[in-house]
């Protein structure tokens, strides 16, 4: 502030700007916050609709048309249900537990963008809370704070299952966060930067899912494990430890946990938007058409970008996302828990190493070259090392079942 | 086999799952729209009548020995010729079906020899406490097509005689 020069500083001036300043980040938390409860609620009406399709069921469909009122049906009930606290909890690490899981649900979503800017009472609104330099890193950091919240959890319920469940669910973390990490990474190198609206940009032209499918995949299945999802839910597996972590919470506490899942799931999909598949950007065939966020519309004297059209295509592309998880878990059993562990450290870690690898060799050597055939053979040479890895699970596959014969 | 195998399979999975999606939802949604019935299910028991409004049921008892799980109680009186319910001498003054007791087997639809009771298409049935799941003659009765056909009425002498209808087919 002392460097500004002495104009700036003007006593009435400064403190508008720093007022409306307040009021526009304020205004964009509420409209986050909103869009992850409101985005919460309908997603368990969206994955129970989705579920039960699957099902040959049609799922909620009493309450409003198609079912739409259920959620505020189901928040009606769990607000009024009783709270049990069990005699032997630790009190205080039991009433926090679920706000440390939800808080950090919630946090994630500030440093995602969700569209470009627009011009308003004359300054510039950035579809964007927190356009930090190191996105990706706070990304990275904040969702390893939401295990603590389950671990402590499982441990403060003073219950056997809640404690496996807490438990697996810490080793399940730090196991699958490495191959995440690692996929951060390679998106970083891929646009040469930590901020994720750079990222965005850099996919203006080209998803980084098309340059890296193995990449995604991984990523894909780090997420899963990551946000406890099928075919990784072991840490509520509900025919081995009835719930999990959460067996002993009811009524609001429970809610907490339930919310910070759907939201973990909504945000974790909106990263992989934003990393892998042109985050707020159209799609790629719309490029330098009316339907680019870039359009500039011009309407007498007065310009317009499409700048609505970001949070749109980010919510088409998160939907879609989001079927995917819901199509796994109706799909797929869950995975052995030694399995689970096998499958991260010895398949996973060492394919995103081979990937992060790769990838940076290929952008080294194409700009040491100066050809972009080499740029181009990321994609071949990663699907190359996964159809390797795929026959590498193969073989341990086979040698288990001659083992058992 | 193939060294594919392990993602066939994944994918496999997802297609069978994408599959049922795309066939549709088998639900129907029942208080709005309800299944029929099989031609010959069981459900709750209706006391028929004449195509003259009289009542089949003669009062014998019969589905009430019958009945294997002791639901049926029957009553009869004497009918006359000014307070006639049913053909010939008797009727049954009370008949009642614990629904609570009732297995749904069918035995009185096969001891009754006027076929009387028979089990019809109604599996709704619902009550608020044990005394309702009593359901008494006038619930079981079938209802009267028009005002005239009600019993009891008062009829011409010596024309209903005969308890037991004459059957076409005895053996049917």
């Amino acid at each position: 502030m002392s460097r500004l020069p002495r104009k700036c500083v003007r006593k009435g001036e400064m403190m508008l700007s720093d007022w409306t300043l307040w009021l526009e980040w304020f205004i964009k938390s509420l409209v986050v916050i909103f869009a992850l409860l409101g985005g919460f609620a309908y997603l368990t009406w969206y994955e129970r609709r989705a579920l039960a399709r699957i099902q040959s069921r049609v799922g909620p469909n009493r309450a409003g048309p198609f079912g739409l009122l259920q959620p505020i049906a189901d928040a009606v009930k769990l607000i009024f249900k009783e709270e049990l606290t069990p005699a032997k909890a630790d009190k205080t690490l039991f009433f926090w537990a679920p706000v440390v899981t939800m808080v950090p649900s919630i946090i994630l979503a500030a440093v995602i963008p969700w569209g470009t800017s627009f011009t308003a009472f004359g300054r510039e609104i950035k579809l964007h809370l927190a356009d930090i330099n190191v996105g990706v890193l706070f990304m990275a950091s904040i969702a390893s704070i939401a295990v603590y919240g389950i671990v402590l959890a499982g441990w403060s319920s003073n219950n056997k299952y809640a404690m496996l469940g807490g438990l697996r669910s810490s080793a399940q973390m730090i196991s699958y966060e490495l191959t995440l990490g690692l996929s951060f990474v390679t998106a970083i190198i891929l646009a040469n930067s930590m901020r994720l609206r750079d990222i965005v940009d850099a996919q203006q032209g080209l998803w980084f899912a098309v340059i890296k499918p193995v990449g995604a995949l991984i990523f894909w299945i780090a997420t899963l494990a990551e946000v406890n999802r099928a075919p990784f839910d072991m840490p509520e597996a509900e025919q081995e430890l009835t719930a999990g972590y959460h067996s002993e919470y009811s009524g609001m506490k429970f809610a907490l946990f339930f919310m910070a899942e759907y939201q973990k799931m909504i945000v974790i999909c909106m990263i992989a938007a934003t990393l892998y598949f042109g985050g707020y950007r159209e799609f790629g065939f719309l490029a330098n058409t009316i339907f680019s966020v870039d359009y500039m519309w011009t309407l007498g004297s007065w310009q317009i970008t499409n700048w609505f059209l970001g949070p749109i295509y980010l919510f088409l592309k998160v939907v879609v996302l989001l079927f995917g998880m819901i199509w796994v878990r109706a799909s797929w059993p869950r995975i052995r828990y030694d399995r689970l562990m096998t499958f991260g450290w010895k398949v996973l870690l060492p394919l995103s190493l081979a990937i992060t690898f790769i990838t940076a060799t290929g952008i080294s050597l194409a700009d040491i070259y100066d050809n972009q055939s080499y740029f181009w053979a990321i994609p071949v040479v990663s699907i190359i090392i996964g159809l390797f890895t795929v026959g590498f699970i193969y073989r341990e596959l086979r040698r288990k079942a001659y083992e058992r014969a | 086999m193939s060294v594919l195998d392990p993602i066939v399979e994944l994918v496999r999975g997802l297609i069978t799952t994408g599959k049922m999606m795309i066939e549709g939802p088998v639900t129907v949604q029942y208080p709005e729209q309800k299944r029929e019935v099989r031609p010959r299910f069981r459900g709750r028991h209706v006391l028929k009548r004449y195509e003259n409004g009289l009542e089949k049921c003669i009062g014998c008892s019969l589905c009430a020995a019958a009945c294997p799980a002791d639901a049926i109680f029957v009553e009869a009186s004497e009918n006359t010729d000014e307070k006639r319910f049913s053909p010939g001498e008797r009727y049954a003054s009370t008949y009642e079906i614990n629904m609570l007791r009732c297995i749904y087997c069918g035995f009185c639809e096969d001891a009754c020899p006027t076929e009387a009771i028979v089990l019809g298409d109604n599996y709704e049935l619902s009550f608020y406490d044990r005394r309702s799941a009593i359901y008494t003659k006038e619930s079981l009765l079938e209802p009267v097509p028009t005002v005239e056909l009600t019993t009891p009425r008062k009829v011409e002498a010596g024309v209903f005689t005969r308890s037991v209808p004459e059957m076409q087919d005895p053996r049917d």
